[in-house]
């Protein structure tokens, strides 16, 4: 293998974990000011600034990994809807409360084993993201997981909501176990990490919280799978053409 | 920031309270002694007060709308990142104060309640829309400056939770007002267009933000009794001077101009006089017609509306677990 | 409003290892766990603490401001509890 196969590796699974961050950190932005509560409110806007914040390391590497010249907000606002990675889970509008709590603790379920992991990576700067990102998604599980315990085991509307979320976005979580080329040969360099090897541990998070919340894990079937490869969802291009209006509207200005 | 004089003292209060415990109270406050929430109080200070607190709380609250209105569209990461910090810190002095409005006996859910039925006023300021990037830097700059003008004295406040909660308060927001400066400083220096952009959003907060200040002292009924309670330490009329003379440089540094053709610089006094404010404009927004007064007031209510479910359920698991808990505590025994 | 309140905690905070937890605010919570998240994310945003207490408002007991005297007024006559009030010879040293 070549180090220029190996950079382009690199630079496409960096950015995969960037864009996630950055679209959940933008899907949980649009709470600021309309939570439930106002401890809630100031809440979820800790957890939308930490994947800012990881958004912001991961882009700025993978920029350098390109070597050419591209910062964070040239990788976040002037790429296309079929340049983006992400998986579809983090992209799903924030519904009601319960959709965007059940989407954290599926995504942060995951995250947080990944990045666990991830500390041992051979890439240097990925590790260090990695472990600063662990203790970050370690509180957002226990967040979610809290929530999610309080939405399925509260009141009857509560616990339909709940479950209902819990099966509209089930089929968004198999993408997170995808594996493609870019992640093999990593994985094979010591650099990134498998997703299959975290799957029984993701499982049994969820269930131990969804059996606590009363909630039922619904049955593995027919999963969506599209973001890696840049297909995403029809909301996903209402999402970009907001968070990239300024740069697209004023282009090359500095803000 | 948000002592629009809209109290209104009730007379009767006074009547029926011992002269002197008045008396003794009155000492207490001038000898710059704190007055805490179980300490005895004359009851218009007490009222003043809550719907003093409540006003500042509702505000801090209403305020995350207009910001919070251009998160998503934030123009880089940094911003993002520093816009949302900023809503939430909103977020949260809004909390400490409705905290120390608590601790005078009143609810969150009450003050709540008054907010969403329109009973309460919030700071007018907020009801003027965001309309560009900016906005987001003049709020910052103008509205958190006139903000800190206000809120400064209010540390000193004779009131205990209320002083607290404003010193907590100002040193969180010593950021907002640089943030928003240094956003707009970027904006005049990257490019023609952008510092334009900068010229109109001065131009339609710059009147707004002295309006924040409240009536002139000649039409404020009620700041002597606020003076003397020490709730208040300098007129409206003394901050907006000291907002202006510090502003108006400000604005000369980022090479704009102040949409004002009576301002000009007094050499003798040292102060910059300002021409006269639309007081008609004021109390018409005030009174619940400015561009956004519904807007935002359906945005808190849809909130607050959707969000019941979510509370509910967070109270009935709390109530189930204290039920389990106490049934294992039976069971064991 | 028909509403149920949402019960009142209050927030303790210790600031750094070795210091005492001290009163910093409050939060509305349903029960202890969320609690001690909302304090967390309330008062701990620019790293003011590595420890949090969370305690019932309803649980404080407080004194009564109008026994003030006669609570603490008695204690100010008892300066033999200062070290200041015994006198030690200089050439003793430091004591």
């Amino acid at each position: 293998m070549t180090t220029t196969d190996r950079t382009a590796d690199l630079f496409a699974y960096t950015l995969r974990l960037a864009d996630d961050a950055a679209i959940l950190g933008q899907r949980l932005g649009e709470w600021c000011g309309h939570a439930p509560t106002l401890e809630e409110d100031i809440g979820l806007a800790n957890v939308a600034l930490d994947h800012i914040g990881q958004a912001r390391a991961l882009y700025t590497y993978a920029g350098e990994v390109e070597g050419e010249g591209r910062d964070e907000d040239q990788l976040c606002f002037l790429r296309h809807e079929r340049q983006f990675n992400n998986c579809l889970l983090v992209e799903q509008p924030n519904g009601d409360f319960a959709q965007t709590i059940v989407r954290q603790l599926f995504f942060s379920a995951f995250m947080l084993p990944l990045w666990r992991e991830l500390k041992a990576s051979k890439d240097a700067t990925l590790a260090a993201i990695a472990a600063k990102a662990e203790k970050e998604a370690a509180y957002h599980v226990r967040h979610s997981a809290e929530w999610t315990i309080r939405l399925g085991d509260g009141t009857t509307e509560s616990h339909e909501r709940a479950q209902a979320a819990v099966d509209h976005l089930w089929p968004y979580t198999g993408e997170l176990f995808e594996l493609d080329g870019v992640v093999e040969r990593l994985v094979a360099a010591g650099i990134a990490v498998d997703p299959a090897s975290l799957r029984d541990e993701w499982h049994a998070t969820l269930r131990e919280v969804l059996d606590e919340a009363t909630l039922r894990l619904p049955p593995d079937g027919w999963f969506q799978t599209g973001g890696r490869s840049g297909r995403h969802s029809e909301s996903f291009g209402h999402l970009l053409s907001q968070m990239q209006y300024m740069q697209r509207a004023w282009p090359g200005l500095r803000w | 920031m948000y002592t629009q004089a809209l109290n209104a003292r009730d007379a009767s209060d006074e009547r029926s309270e011992d002269a002197a415990l008045l008396a003794a109270f009155q000492a207490r406050v001038d000898a710059e002694e704190k007055i805490e929430p179980n300490d005895w109080m004359p009851e218009a200070y007490r009222k003043t007060l809550v719907r003093q607190i409540s006003q500042h709380a509702h505000s801090e609250i209403v305020g995350m709308l207009p910001e919070g209105n251009w998160i998503s569209r934030a123009p880089t990461l940094k911003r993002k990142a520093a816009l949302l910090a900023k809503v939430q810190d909103e977020g949260g002095h809004g909390l400490y104060l409705y905290s120390a409005a608590e601790t005078l006996g009143v609810s969150r859910e009450e003050l709540t309640e008054q907010l969403l039925s329109g009973k309460a006023k919030y700071s007018s300021i907020f009801n003027y829309p965001t309309l560009t990037w900016a906005d987001i830097g003049a709020i910052g700059w103008l509205v958190d400056g006139a903000a800190i003008m206000n809120q400064i004295p209010l540390c000193r406040c004779s009131f205990g939770p209320y002083s607290r909660a404003m010193i907590r308060v100002c040193k969180e927001e010593s950021f907002h007002q640089r943030q928003g400066y240094e956003l707009l400083l970027e904006m005049c220096r990257s490019s023609e267009e952008q510092k334009a952009m900068v010229q109109d959003a001065l131009n339609r907060w710059w009147w707004p933000s002295l309006m924040m200040f409240g009536p002139s002292d000649t039409d404020s009924k009620h700041s002597a009794q606020s003076m003397a309670w020490k709730i208040k330490r300098f007129t409206n009329d003394e901050l907006r001077q000291k907002f202006v003379d510090a502003t108006v440089p400000q604005a000369h540094y980022l090479g704009l101009t102040l949409p004002d053709p009576d301002l000009k610089f007094n050499e003798e006094t040292g102060h910059w006089e300002y021409g006269e404010i639309d007081w008609e404009e004021f109390s018409r927004v005030v009174a619940g017609n400015g561009p956004c007064n519904r807007e935002r007031l359906a945005a808190r209510r849809k909130a607050w509306d959707e969000g019941a479910w979510v509370r509910e359920a967070a109270l009935a698991h709390a109530e189930k677990r204290r039920n389990r808990r106490e049934a294992a505590r039976i069971a064991a025994e | 409003m028909t509403e149920k309140n949402t019960p009142l905690w209050e927030v303790f905070i210790r600031s750094r290892t070795g210091m005492a937890h001290r009163h910093c605010g409050s939060v509305h919570a349903a029960d202890e766990e969320m609690a001690l998240q909302a304090a967390r994310d309330v008062y701990t945003r620019r790293g003011e603490g590595v420890s949090i207490w969370v305690v019932p408002s309803s649980a404080i007991v407080a004194s009564d401001p109008t026994e003030k005297d006669v609570m603490f007024e008695p204690t100010a006559s008892k300066i033999y509890r200062h070290p200041t009030f015994y006198e030690i010879p200089e050439e003793v040293g430091n004591m």
